[in-house]
């Protein structure tokens, strides 16, 4: 992705919060994800996996600015939204085609090499999906309220093309 | 369905080639039924039932007899032709793959249409064909007459489709099924059922374009010519005619069957062949032919007698072929010399007699000469009209002789016009007759529609071809062995007629010049297109008075209706019903503090004037509420009012950089008062509700199922969680739906305000400003 658009504004920035965010991010992204996959079992979930994902997203946008955020997305956040459902809807509507009910869970047990057992239910696709559309819903957030005043938030403007070419 | 997904994929690589892919799954269709055809000998019928909403008693269930067969063919047969044909009619573009793909949905969904019986899949399948109608209408979506024709088509096919659907919920409570099948073999009776019926054919109606709800159809011929001839001739306009054909033999005596049915048919028939008389637009000749067809064919199928059965079968099956070859011709003619203008189109038959043979073969079909389809079918229809019961005989058959004479008339303008010469006048005078150097159609674009004009003629030769298909479908409506169709019967009084319709309209052909004035000299009066337009004004200022008056933009008004109505409607019934459990101040000491620093941060974010430091206040509310999960040990609970609390304080500042710092200051010092009362009453309100709520439990709590449900059935520990993804998956589809929704919503919102200030601000300095403005935005941030 090119610069996203002329500089109008270089917002002034704290180095030491530029700093400590970035170190910090990564982490904070990393715990949603470890929420994400331990809510079946303990304090957690695809919705709280998902805040605080935003929240590591909303960091960024506090220390960078909207050019910050921007600079390292890749997927539209209404496409997250999109994925998100989809996941929701495609995971309730699976077990349809094998005979079960809407919505009904499967479960399974993997040994995996040094993490050990790990404990899959369909659910945490559903899961994901929650996830998803949390992420995607706080992306777009920033960036229609986060946007420069008077421009085009970055997002929105890119979607056309992004649905044509690919 | 799942091809129709992929074609747009598809499209990327094959171009407009991708047709041929999208006409396999039709051909599958015709192939299997022309397979299964036999089971359905003597009204027999293939049943498949798949249980859907077995708590409503609803289920797809699905049931292939006769009169589906005879549709499968139509729709199916049809709708490969159609895809064939458009193949060459679509030049390489990038919306082909979205237009094969609806296409392909909308032949899925006729299909189930046909095949469905139970009632409300036959209207979620009905309705269907209506959304993938409006969507191909309005393929070339940047013309303002499209978006309307489409819009028109949307609004009357549709809300048509919801009086049906309470026509069929009062008919199908009458009769406690809701299984098409059962309730015409036992059909209920009563005065529910009466104005049920009244619905079912309001939507019939409006779906098969019958007067006064027509004039959506010849808008519609916006659309690419191969919606038109697979859709608004062959079959989705047969979706009203097909459920008359259904209901009528159960149905026709009751009271208001026949009158209605019998009277709207024939004044479709004779006002769609008048109409056609006068267009110019050779679609439009061809639309307004379709309706008065249509016309024809509510008469036959609705009648309720055996014998205008059978005939509407015939003809249902002949005029979906010759009319669909006709649609397909005028594409072939628009597409090669850019006019469907009749007045305009010179000695296209000398240039290509092919293509002339095949249109004067299908209009003659249509006409009903012999020894074609469509002369079989008119004269079964001219035979079994004189027994129309109650008295109806003489007047149905005379109006259906006149209707037949328009018919001939009509036909023969259409090849006059498509083929012969241009007739003397403005265009030739003007020089700007075309014709003379337009190119040939390619063999394989005029293929489909030679390929119809053949069966046509097949089938008129031999009807046997075809008397085994119309058979069945009559039978499966009336249960017994039906006679043959026939070319020729020996000279009866039907043959008679046949010879007097057509002599009649060879000589309206013969003085079409006088015919024409006599036209010109009855014109005007009320069309239906008007009253549409003067209904769909009236309703969108009435919407527009009552916007105005209910939306009227202050944010403290609505919030205070809200509120009010909140604290009335049930805080007055709780209040006269109160039943208080025993108080508590509290658990543990923990509590006591956490509650007291909330009071305050409520207390103080009333009160303080800067907005910033309110959202901070309220941010500090939620945050203990937080601690008061903790303190009751819900986790899970915890992270997330924290996380969401953290969130909405960086959304509320982000919004804030908009407004001034501080609330504005009360101009009128009697406006607070209210505000106050409001306020504390919803919060008074609250107050009482959550301890009533929680006194007022009679039953086990629900959690204790949940507790022991959660690990051997949801397969995890976590029972908050389980609950959410599994116990209540659904809840939580629908409240991540209604998010991404809101946000969807939020966003456009905001970029709609953002775009409108961009314009009115001075577009010169612009950036500058936004640069100040920012820069503000910053500093009141940080």
């Amino acid at each position: 992705m090119s610069e996203p658009r002329s500089t109008a504004i270089e917002p002034r920035r704290s180095v030491i919060l530029d700093v400590a965010v970035r170190a910090e991010v990564h982490t904070l992204l990393l715990v949603s994800l470890y929420l994400l996959f331990a809510g079946h079992n303990q304090p957690g979930g695809g919705f709280s996996g998902g805040l605080v994902a935003s929240c590591a997203f909303c960091l960024r946008y506090v220390a960078g600015g909207e050019r910050e955020l921007a600079r390292h997305r890749r997927v539209p956040p209404p496409w997250l939204l999109g994925a998100g459902l989809l996941l929701a809807v495609g995971t309730g509507l699976a077990p349809l085609f094998t005979g079960g009910q809407f919505l009904e869970s499967a479960l399974a047990d993997l040994e995996l090499p040094v993490i050990g057992t790990v404990h899959l239910a369909s659910v945490l696709v559903f899961d994901t999906g929650v996830y998803l559309v949390v992420v995607g819903m706080a992306l777009l957030l920033l960036e229609q309220f986060g946007a420069a005043d008077g421009a085009e938030s970055i997002g929105t403007r890119e979607e056309p093309s992004g649905e044509g070419g690919a | 369905m799942v091809i129709a997904a992929a074609l747009p994929l598809a499209a990327r690589r094959l171009g407009n080639r991708v047709f041929h892919l999208a006409a396999l799954p039709p051909l599958a269709a015709v192939a299997w039924a022309f397979r299964e055809a036999p089971a359905t000998d003597a009204g027999g019928a293939l049943v498949e039932d798949v249980e859907w909403l077995p708590s409503l008693g609803v289920s797809l269930g699905f049931r292939f007899d006769g009169l589906a067969a005879l549709m499968v063919a139509l729709v199916a047969g049809i709708g490969a032709l159609v895809f064939v044909y458009a193949r060459s009619y679509f030049d390489d573009g990038a919306d082909v793959g979205r237009f094969a793909a609806t296409l392909l949905v909308f032949s899925g969904s006729m299909l189930g249409l046909v095949l469905a019986d139970d009632l409300i899949a036959l209207f979620l399948f009905w309705e269907l064909t209506s959304v993938t109608s409006f969507l191909l209408i309005g393929t070339e979506d940047e013309k303002v007459a499209a978006r309307s024709g489409a819009m028109q088509a949307l609004l009357i096919t549709a809300g048509g489709g919801l009086a049906m659907l309470g026509g069929f919920v009062l008919v199908a409570e009458a009769a406690g099924t809701y299984s098409l099948s059962e309730i015409v073999a036992d059909p209920p009776s009563g005065a529910a059922v009466d104005w049920g019926l009244v619905l079912v054919l309001l939507g019939a109606f409006t779906k098969s374009a019958q007067v006064p709800f027509h004039s959506w159809l010849p808008r519609a011929m916006t659309a690419p010519t191969p919606v038109s001839a697979y859709l608004h001739s062959a079959t989705m306009v047969k979706a009203g005619v097909y459920l008359v054909a259904r209901w009528s033999p159960a149905f026709a005596a009751h009271a208001p069957w026949r009158p209605i049915v019998l009277t709207v048919g024939l004044a479709t028939m004779l006002l769609g062949g008048y109409r056609a008389m006068r267009q110019h637009d050779l679609k439009l000749v061809l639309a307004y032919g379709t309706i008065s067809q249509l016309g024809l064919m509510v008469v036959l199928l609705g009648a309720g007698t055996p014998e205008a059965t059978y005939a509407g079968c015939a003809l249902l099956l002949a005029h979906g072929v010759f009319k669909a070859a006709l649609f397909m011709l005028v594409g072939v003619i628009d597409h090669q010399t850019h006019t469907r203008d009749l007045r305009m189109l010179d000695g296209l038959g000398r240039r290509w007699p092919a293509v002339a043979a095949t249109g004067v073969v299908v209009a003659a079909s249509m006409a009903g000469v012999p020894p074609l389809l469509g002369f079989v079918a008119k004269e079964e229809a001219l035979a079994s009209l004189g027994g129309t019961g109650a008295g109806w005989g003489p007047w149905v058959l005379g109006g259906v002789v006149v209707g037949s004479v328009l018919t001939v008339a009509y036909s023969a303008r259409f090849v006059l016009g498509a083929f012969g010469p241009a007739e003397e006048g403005g265009f030739v005078d003007r020089g700007e007759v075309v014709g003379a150097d337009a190119p040939r159609p390619a063999p394989a674009f005029v293929a489909p529609a030679v390929m119809l004009a053949g069966v046509t003629v097949v089938c008129g030769l031999v009807p046997a071809t075809v008397d085994p298909m119309v058979g069945r479908a009559f039978e499966s409506l009336f249960g017994r062995e039906a006679h043959h169709l026939a070319l020729w019967h020996g000279v009866t009084p039907a043959l008679g007629l046949s010879a007097l319709v057509l002599a009649a309209g060879a000589l309206a052909v013969v003085r079409r010049r006088s015919v024409a004035e006599l036209q010109a000299r009855v014109a005007g009066g009320p069309s239906a297109q008007s009253a549409y337009d003067r209904s769909l004004k009236g309703m969108l200022q009435a919407a527009d008075v009552l916007t105005g008056k209910v939306q009227n933009g202050s944010l403290p008004v609505y919030l205070g209706v809200i509120l009010t109505t909140l604290v009335v409607v049930p805080g007055v019934p709780l209040l006269l019903d109160l039943e208080l459990p025993e108080l508590r101040v509290a658990d543990r000491p923990g509590q006591v503090v956490v509650g007291t620093v909330m009071l305050a941060a409520a207390l103080a974010a009333a009160m303080v004037r800067r907005r910033f430091a309110a959202v901070i206040l309220i941010g500090a509310v939620g945050y203990g509420m937080a601690a008061l999960f903790v303190l009751q040990g819900a986790p899970d609970l915890a992270i997330t009012q924290l996380l969401i609390e953290t969130l909405s304080v960086v959304m509320f500042v982000l919004v804030f950089r908009h407004l001034p710092a501080t609330f504005p200051r009360r101009r009128i010092r009697g406006s607070q008062a209210p505000r106050v009362a409001v306020a504390v009453a919803a919060a008074a309100f609250a107050f009482v509700f959550t301890l009533a709520a929680v006194g007022a439990r009679s039953e086990a709590p629900v959690s204790d199922e949940y507790l022991t449900r959660a690990e051997p059935e949801g397969g995890g520990d976590n029972v908050v969680n389980v609950v959410i993804v599994d116990f209540r998956g659904f809840d939580t589809m629908g409240e991540i739906t209604v998010l991404a929704v809101a946000v969807l919503g939020v966003a456009a919102t905001v970029r709609t305000g953002r775009r409108e200030r961009t314009r009115d601000g001075a577009a010169d300095d612009g950036p500058r400003d936004v640069a100040v403005a920012a820069a503000e935005g910053e500093g009141e941030a940080g």
